[in-house]
């Protein structure tokens, strides 16, 4: 498969095959991303990091990646000092940052960003999360932990917990899960239920999703537990924000009803979703789950510049 | 033998609007919205002199509809298709020397660019950058579109026409 020059936009852009291609590949760069082996491939290629909303895991782990493969950075963690404050447009950001680099990593808070990015840039550009819209590479990143974690991606049943209707990571997941036909619990307060078009296409694929408000009742045949964060900055308003939010909370009491093997997921940042004491727990991968981050961007990165050598 | 024009439901005393001898003539136009319709032909053009007739809930056999008239104007199919999006039964009648000589239907193209604005008030296609606005047609039959940049399908189409 040859990923040479490719954006990587949104999850729905791949297909099953090209998904298989990217996590084996990314298998391989697990001991590079630990820096237990070390090989520049990206030798003399600068990555443009064009962060204009906040993000600490996905920009880091993109900039490790980079460094990790010999592979150069520029750009811009926060777009206060940019010419974005003068008024410039994101295509004209985009153009100048084509010129300056081989790749573009963009996140947005408008949806629809990164799409329009790869429009004015020559190079690939890869979609670090468009607003509420896709984040393919945390998609990856998640079907990469369940099948690292539970050997395969196949006929899990998977738990997608929290708020469903503004989280983009869940609505990408839910969809790729679906390709790989997995069984699907959603879990959610009623104001936050997963939206009719995400459904709609797991249905598409064939995956019927259970909707329910009960995790005390879900958990119990789960092999893959995948909290989301209620994101204060989502909602329209406050006070729908302070009636759902704290509606969930994972601790080692809720665990004990769940299968030894089961696995909790992240995306991380977390505020009261998952209690510390789960931490130490074997129950516990959302910090593994980050980690993987990098050799998934690592693989990524290097398919779309054309050097697969690893 | 020529084919004369015929509008169905019309009779010559009840002829709202005259022929026209050369131009096009958009017919079965959902009733309400011939003004819709000459917005998204980009009719009146700034430079064109051509006569436009709009007639609006005219009685016909099927029920009320809108006609439009363009004079000595050939709209081309590929001009007239974006106007399925509102009047999916609106027919088109190219007319040379008072005679009908092309007739079609409209028909939903797979693409819709620069016609429809965007429901999501955060997608890029509504803020100020240099792009039309793009959906794809997933749906024909009940229309479904859904926008090339945010992914998202807007319900209030014929309400979103830019």
């Amino acid at each position: 498969m040859d990923f040479k020059g490719k954006d990587i936009i949104s999850i729905k852009d791949f297909s099953k095959i090209e998904i298989d291609d990217i996590l084996i590949y990314a298998e391989k760069m697990l001991p590079y991303a630990k820096g237990e082996k070390y090989k520049d491939i990206l030798s003399g290629k600068v990555l443009s990091s064009l962060f204009f909303e906040p993000s600490t895991r996905t920009r880091l782990s993109f900039e490790s990646a980079m460094n990790r493969l010999g592979g150069r950075v520029i750009g811009f963690a926060d777009p206060s000092g940019t010419s974005q404050k003068k008024g410039e447009s994101l295509a004209d950001t985009i153009r100048m940052a084509d010129s300056f680099s081989d790749a573009i990593v963009v996140r947005h808070p408008q949806e629809g960003a990164a799409r329009l990015a790869a429009e004015f840039a020559n190079g690939p550009v890869l979609n670090a999360g468009d607003g509420a819209g896709q984040h393919p590479t945390q998609c990856l990143l998640d079907l990469f932990t369940i099948k690292t974690e539970k050997k395969k991606i196949e006929k899990n049943n998977i738990i997608l917990l929290g708020d469903l209707k503004y989280g983009r990571t869940v609505h990408s997941l839910a969809y790729a899960l679906s390709i790989y036909g997995v069984e699907l619990t959603f879990v959610s307060p009623t104001s936050l239920k997963m939206p009719k078009e995400v459904i709609n296409e797991c249905m598409e694929l064939g995956v019927e999703p259970t909707q329910t408000s009960s995790l005390e009742k879900a958990i119990k045949d789960a092999d893959v537990l995948y909290a989301t964060r209620i994101q204060k900055e989502r909602f329209p308003d406050a006070e729908e924000y302070n009636k759902v939010v704290g509606s969930y909370r994972i601790n080692n009491e809720l665990l004990k009803n769940a299968k030894e093997n089961l696995i909790v997921m992240h995306p991380l940042p977390r505020v009261s979703e998952i209690d510390s004491e789960v931490d130490s727990t074997p129950h516990a991968v959302y910090f593994k789950q980050a980690f993987n981050g990098v050799p998934i961007r690592m693989a990524l990165l290097s398919l779309v510049l054309g050097e697969k050598k690893i | 033998m020529k084919k004369q024009l015929k509008v169905p439901g019309f009779k010559k005393k009840d002829l709202k609007i005259p022929r026209i001898k050369d131009g096009t003539v958009i017919d079965h136009i959902t009733p309400g919205y011939a003004v819709k319709v000459l917005h998204i032909l980009g009719i009146p053009r700034s430079n064109s002199s051509s006569v436009v007739s709009v007639a609006m809930n005219v009685n016909s056999k099927m029920g009320k509809k809108d006609i439009v008239k363009v004079e000595n104007r050939e709209l081309k199919s590929n001009e007239v298709d974006k106007i399925s999006l509102i009047c999916p039964k609106a027919t088109i009648n190219i007319i040379r020397d008072y005679d009908v000589v092309k007739k079609f239907k409209v028909k939903l193209p797979d693409e819709i660019i620069g016609i429809v604005s965007c429901s999501n008030p955060t997608c890029v296609s509504n803020a100020k950058e240099p792009v039309k606005t793009r959906f794809k047609v997933i749906n024909k039959d009940p229309l479904r579109i859904k926008c090339y940049y945010c992914e998202r399908e807007p319900e209030d189409i014929a309400d979103r026409i830019i």
